[in-house]
């Protein structure tokens, strides 16, 4: 007896141990719900496919699986551009089933025809266009095997109507075979005793810590070959939570807007070790200003990402796990008493800070966060000051805690994202941190938080306006503010309401700690609006074309010292 | 400098898109591409040159090795090997010169594969000098067309493309 | 250009600098891309003009994907302007960069990157001519962020030079006069207008030309308004959902004249049972439509409006009195029609309502669904650019945001989108945008709780295996209008309808009617996907 393809790629699916997904039915889909009526494995049927695509994203990011998104042809395909791109872009394992047209009709500008693979090259992993269906099993286990192997990352897969709804016999697929694709996790021996060499003798390391680490499950040598060479930690904002940030050898997140001893420490150091990084642009600032003095170790699973943006000394590619333990077992133990001492002297002198006194700020309410949940929440930011306060002042303690599109920056991620954290995994406290403008871009699926029956808490920083845009016209136009102000918005409490969630507002500073108390203990959907000066600005920051050590540093300017 | 890349990929429709748009989304120069099958049907060759300076083709060939269709890649600029390019150029002539083309057409063993009453085509294989040799010897007589195949080549030896001897 | 949507981000920060002190061009920031680009589009598709959006890289970018392709699909000029990381940092994965021209490649007329601010000029000109000519389409231009900061000369070329770019205007004569000889001929024509007569501004030739020549005509959903409704000679929409007497015509018909179409599967339903008695004459400005999905016998390339004059020139007035005789008793006895109950509203009746307290002369937009169909059956549309809907993309979410971009063209004007409640919190963002920009639209939700078009053919092609159709967790619709200082209604008995209507239309603020309707009502006739158009369910002989 046979079964429909789209029963096989249901099968497919739970072989790969998917009890998730997320989806939004159409037409060229049909066939694939019909036939996971009869699955155990849990659809969530979200409110626009960005969502669905993002919580794929979520989901895979807390659990480690490949997230799974079902989208229908044209635009149902097209609304997950972005949330392919910014899986991409963050090296997430994301399948994407997408419906197409029937094969007779493609290439016809059918209804509901987009070439989905076309447009989807540049920002998929890999992609596949199934024209026969008995295919399917094998491009299914291949799918899984590429989004989760080697670089994790998006895999779609376009299936046409007629091919989803016709007739094969169902073969399991034992072996994934792919001449083209062997990702090498072994370092190579030499390398890693060069890398050792320079270890010991460096005087002033810093190790700089990227996705990567916490893509590999590294996150424990990490820590052992941080300690046993005593070498100072800072990490990307992919990296939170790779290195407890309560450790004395963590120097928090460097970068554009990083902590001043990190962004210093990088600079002065004679030795940087990138693990899982990608020295991208907004972590190295100007680039021939970048760590000078330092000689360059960079181990990476993704040969192409080694010498991409600077010029290394030693690289390793391989699997982070596999290549820290051989590192650390050929080290010798060290001791950079002086570094250190002059590391935690710049964390005296320039700490991440902000204005207490009696106005409302958003750091404050971030570290109140942080204390009232232990450090140990599960949480999401969407894009703009809101990301940046929360990677600065939340101080993560572990890894999988905090989800945020880094590469890609994508607005409106922050709260889909919590909804596939929250699913992945049912008892965590998960924390949207978000803005005004971002939480509109996806707000309607408080649907899906609500049909779902999902407690999150979103907290929402509200200053009627796209305020990191108004920092950098602030900085960079002559404080020529335009199209960032939004006179529109809605009481975001009663908007809560709406849907039977709870709304809750922060408006002063003593309001901050028994409201959030409140919300965090009432075991409910809520949106926890907190109004806060557009006028904040997010500091350190590099200005563009500066060398890191080069910071806007706290106070700053009239209006940042607003008490 | 000039790289000659010869790479071995799934023979599928679509790869060359996924090359071409790798190409043009990072920003590398196609300078040319020849893309044809091998003795294995399944397999494709395609033999491109690229013009830019080792930090460049380093990035270029490892983007390259990471689309899941690439099965092997080679930078074949420093081994010896044997390359030729086809081209065909129809060029004027008349009852004056033609004679002079002929000698030209023999000098670089070539061929005459039309004749017209006032233009001739001439097919003429060798390496991309010989190529760029003899349509600067025609230039004079006025191309009036000209293709070129663009490069394929093959290393010199018993090294095949698994490597094996 | 007086109008541009946008929303801002790094890497168009030079561009929103110039807007600063621009006061001719009026910037729209909207809450999400999607509702930029969409606005734009619903711009253009009402004033003919080209729309203009902006967009920051990466996500921004990435955002308009599904606006650019929905325009695409449906012909219509627009010009993306995009942000791009700077020239030195494209290719790195650098923060907000993707390669939005390679990824929009498939759905772009054309699109640009631009490397050097020399060239902006001849760009920007080339990229709205491109957009507004011929088969008019969207157009990206990429625009890395040190190019926008950098200064140049500013150069507006005087003329166009792209040799790659060309398209037929005036049809060929040998052609035309095979049109005029197999129109003398025919016995039993029919036309059939799509979106083409609309892009070519065709409408009062093609009414002129019907009457001419005495045929029916059935429109596309596109051609929605390039004949009135109202009119005598019309048959109302054709295609899977398109009236009884429409299909049946075009089954029977000896001639079929098609106009600015493209024969698309949801018109023809199973092509070689399409028109089988007919000969084709096929009018468009597009060489690649003709012949795509169907044999023409008389291929006529060109502008349709160009066309048709030419025609006019050479046709006396015929007469088909027989033919329209039976065309007019097929619309007697198999009208669009539905079953009425006494306490539960049938959303066909809100769009009659509608069509009736309007007149016929509001700008209706549409999302995407079992509402969208309904708004296209029951609502007549007397004029062009009036009935604005997604009709080759099939986009949820396209009505409400088109319908803030109508507004903004028309700001006296009466817009409602009618919506479904799926589609519309697609991008129920855009309220905050309404409500910044004064837009009084009017939202009319026809409630079901489901994704009915989906529910629909699952109920009829699944044996009612309704999965993840039904919508749990839906907001409530007026406390939301609310919670934007906007305004909301729900209305549950037919006898408030009429009156909803009104106050909503009378409302200067923008208003959300929340209708429950009937759960379960479907949209008839129907044609089974791969079926004849004269084997219509519902309705029918």
């Amino acid at each position: 007896m046979g079964i429909t393809a789209a029963q096989a790629l249901v099968k497919g699916l739970e072989e790969e141990n998917v009890t998730k997904v997320f989806g939004y039915p159409g037409g060229a889909v049909l066939p694939i719900y019909d036939a996971l009526i009869d699955s155990d494995i849990q659809h969530v049927l979200v409110r626009h496919e960005q969502g669905a695509v993002h919580m794929a994203n979520g989901y895979a990011r807390i659990s480690g699986q490949p997230g799974v998104c079902i989208a229908t042809s044209g635009p149902g395909a097209t609304n997950l551009v972005t949330g392919i791109a910014t899986a991409y872009m963050d090296s997430v394992p994301v399948v994407i089933i997408t419906g197409q047209v029937a094969t007779s009709m493609v290439g016809t500008d059918a209804f509901q025809e987009v070439d989905i693979t076309g447009i989807t090259l540049p920002i998929t992993k890999h992609n596949y266009l199934v024209k026969r269906a008995k295919d399917i099993p094998r491009i299914i286990k291949e799918a899984f095997y590429i989004a989760r192997t080697g670089r994790p990352g998006p895999v779609l897969i376009d299936i046409p109507k007629d091919v989803a709804a016709s007739t094969i016999e169902y073969q399991p697929v034992e072996k994934v075979e792919l001449r083209g694709y062997k990702p090498n996790y072994k370092g190579h021996p030499q390398q890693i005793e060069r890398a050792v060499r320079l270890i010991n003798k460096s005087k002033k390391p810093v190790i700089y810590v990227g996705g990567g680490v916490i893509n590999s499950g590294a996150t424990e040598e990490l820590y052992e070959l941080a300690w046993k060479a005593q070498m100072p930690v800072t990490t990307t904002l992919m990296g939170l939570g790779s290195f407890p940030e309560d450790d004395r050898l963590s120097l928090h997140m460097l970068g554009l807007h990083g902590a001043p001893y990190a962004n210093y420490a990088v600079t002065n150091a004679d030795l940087l070790i990138g693990l899982g990084v990608r020295f991208d642009d907004r972590v190295t600032g100007a680039i021939e200003k970048f760590a000078p003095q330092a000689k360059i170790i960079h181990i990476d699973i993704d040969p192409a990402e080694i010498g991409k943006n600077v010029v290394v000394d030693v690289p390793i590619v391989g699997d982070l796990k596999l290549v820290l333990r051989d590192l650390i077992e050929k080290l010798e133990p060290q001791e950079h008493l002086e570094w250190l001492e002059q590391i935690e002297q710049w964390k005296q002198e320039h700490p991440l800070q902000y204005g207490n006194g009696d106005r409302l700020r958003p750091q404050y309410v971030i570290e109140k966060l942080g204390e009232l949940t232990n450090h140990r929440a599960v949480v999401t930011a969407d894009v703009g000051q809101h990301q940046m306060w929360a990677a600065q002042f939340y101080k993560f303690t572990r890894p999988r805690s905090f989800l945020t599109s880094g590469g890609l920056g994508t607005m409106g991620y922050g709260f889909p994202a919590a909804i596939g954290a929250q699913i992945a995994d049912p008892d965590a406290l998960v924390v949207t941190v978000t803005g005004d403008g971002s939480f509109q871009m996806a707000m309607q699926e408080m649907g899906t938080a609500v049909e779902q029956n999902l407690p999150i808490k979103v907290l929402l920083f509200n200053n009627n306006s796209l305020a990191l845009v108004r920092q950098l016209q602030h900085f960079y136009c002559d404080k020529r503010y335009t199209a960032v102000s939004f006179t529109g918005n809605p009481d975001f409490a009663k908007f809560a309401e709406c849907y039977g969630a709870v709304g809750l507002k922060i408006e002063t500073r003593d309001q901050v700690e028994p409201v959030l108390k409140e919300a965090l203990n009432n075991g409910r959907l809520t949106i926890i609006e907190v109004s806060i000066s557009e006028e904040e600005l997010v500091l350190p920051m590099v200005p563009n074309a500066r060398g890191l050590d080069e910071m806007v540093q706290f106070p700053f300017g009239e209006e940042d010292q607003c008490e | 400098m000039k790289h000659t890349l010869s790479v071995l990929v799934e023979n599928k429709p679509g790869v060359l898109t996924r090359i071409a748009g790798l190409f043009a989304r990072r920003g590398f120069n196609i300078k040319s591409l020849a893309v044809g099958e091998t003795e294995d049907p399944e397999v494709s060759r395609m033999t491109i040159v690229v013009d830019g300076d080792d930090r460049i083709i380093e990035q270029v060939t490892k983007q390259l090795n990471k689309l899941v269709d690439v099965i092997k890649l080679s930078d074949i600029t420093h081994d010896e090997f044997v390359d030729r390019e086809l081209v065909l150029i129809k060029v004027h002539c008349d009852a004056s010169n033609r004679s002079e083309i002929i000698q030209i057409v023999d000098v670089f063993r070539a061929r005459i594969v039309d004749m017209g009453r006032n233009s001739m085509i001439i097919e003429a294989t060798g390496d991309s000098g010989k190529i760029d040799a003899i349509e600067t010897s025609l230039r004079p007589f006025g191309i009036r067309e000209l293709v070129r195949t663009g490069k394929i080549a093959m290393v010199r030896g018993p090294k095949t493309r698994n490597g094996e001897a | 250009m007086e109008v541009v949507f946008g929303y801002p981000g790094g890497a168009v920060l030079s561009i929103y600098d110039a807007l600063y002190d621009d006061d001719r061009i009026k910037h729209v920031l909207t809450r999400h891309e999607q509702g930029a680009v969409h606005a734009a589009d619903g711009y253009a598709r009402a004033t003919g003009k080209p729309g203009v959006v902006i967009a920051t890289s990466g996500p921004g970018a990435t955002n308009l994907v599904t606006g650019i392709a929905n325009a695409y699909m449906d012909s219509v000029p627009l010009v993306a302007i995009t942000g791009q990381v700077a020239c030195n940092m494209i290719g790195k994965d650098s923060f907000q960069e993707a390669d939005i021209t390679g990824i929009t490649q498939p759905i772009t007329k054309y699109s640009y990157l631009v490397k050097d601010v020399n060239h902006l000029a001849r760009i920007v000109r080339e990229a709205f001519h491109i957009a507004s000519t011929g088969r008019p389409g969207p157009v990206v231009i990429d625009l890395p962020k040190d190019v926008t900061a950098a200064r140049a000369e500013f150069r507006y070329p005087p003329e166009i030079d792209l040799p790659g770019y060309q398209y037929m205007y005036n049809g060929i004569t040998a052609k035309l006069n095979c049109a005029v000889e197999a129109i003398k001929r025919a016995k039993k024509p029919v036309i059939y207008a799509g979106g083409g007569v609309i892009a070519s501004g065709a409408h009062e030739e093609l009414l002129q030309f019907a009457e001419r020549i005495q045929a029916p005509v059935t429109t596309t959903l596109m051609g929605k308004g390039a004949f009135p409704d109202t009119h005598p000679l019309s048959l109302g929409m054709l295609g899977m959902h398109g009236t009884c007497y429409a299909n049946y015509a075009v089954s029977e018909c000896d001639l079929l004249i098609g106009l600015g179409v493209r024969f698309d599967d949801r018109v023809t339903g199973r092509v070689d049972t399409f028109a089988p008695n007919a000969e084709i004459i096929h009018v468009d400005i597009d060489p690649a439509e003709v012949g795509k999905n169907v044999n023409i016998d008389i291929p006529l390339v060109g502008d349709v409006r160009s066309i048709l004059v030419d025609l006019l020139r050479e046709i006396e007035p015929q007469r088909h009195d027989q033919w329209l005789d039976t065309v007019y008793r097929w619309r007697r006895d198999y009208p669009l029609s539905y079953c009425t109950k006494k306490d539960t509203i049938k959303p066909q009746y809100v769009v009659e309502e509608i069509y009736k307290v309007t007149n016929g002369e509001a700008f209706i937009t549409t999302e995407v669904g079992q509402h969208q169909m309904w708004a296209a059956q029951y609502y007549h549309c007397k004029y062009p650019r009036r009935f604005v809907s997604s009709g080759g993309l099939g986009t949820m979410g396209f009505g409400f945001p088109a319908a803030l971009g109508v507004q903004i063209a028309y700001p006296d004007a009466v817009v409602f989108d009618i919506a479904g409640d799926g589609s519309i919190q697609m991008n129920i963002q855009e309220l905050a945008t309404a409500v910044q920009y004064k837009l009084p639209v009017n939202i009319a939700i026809l409630n079901n709780h489901y994704l009915g078009m989906v529910r629909q053919w699952q109920e009829m092609f699944f044996n009612k295996r309704y999965s993840h159709s039904n919508m749990a967790g839906n907001p409530d619709f007026v406390k939301l209008a609310q919670a934007y200082g906007a305004e909301g209604l729900r209305v549950e008995r037919p006898e408030d309808v009429r009156p909803a209507l009104e106050e909503a239309i009378n409302s200067p603020k923008p208003f959300v009617l929340d209708f429950v309707v009937d759960e379960e009502e479907n949209v008839y006739p129907m044609v089974p996907p791969g079926g004849s158009l004269n084997k219509m369910l519902g309705g029918s002989k």
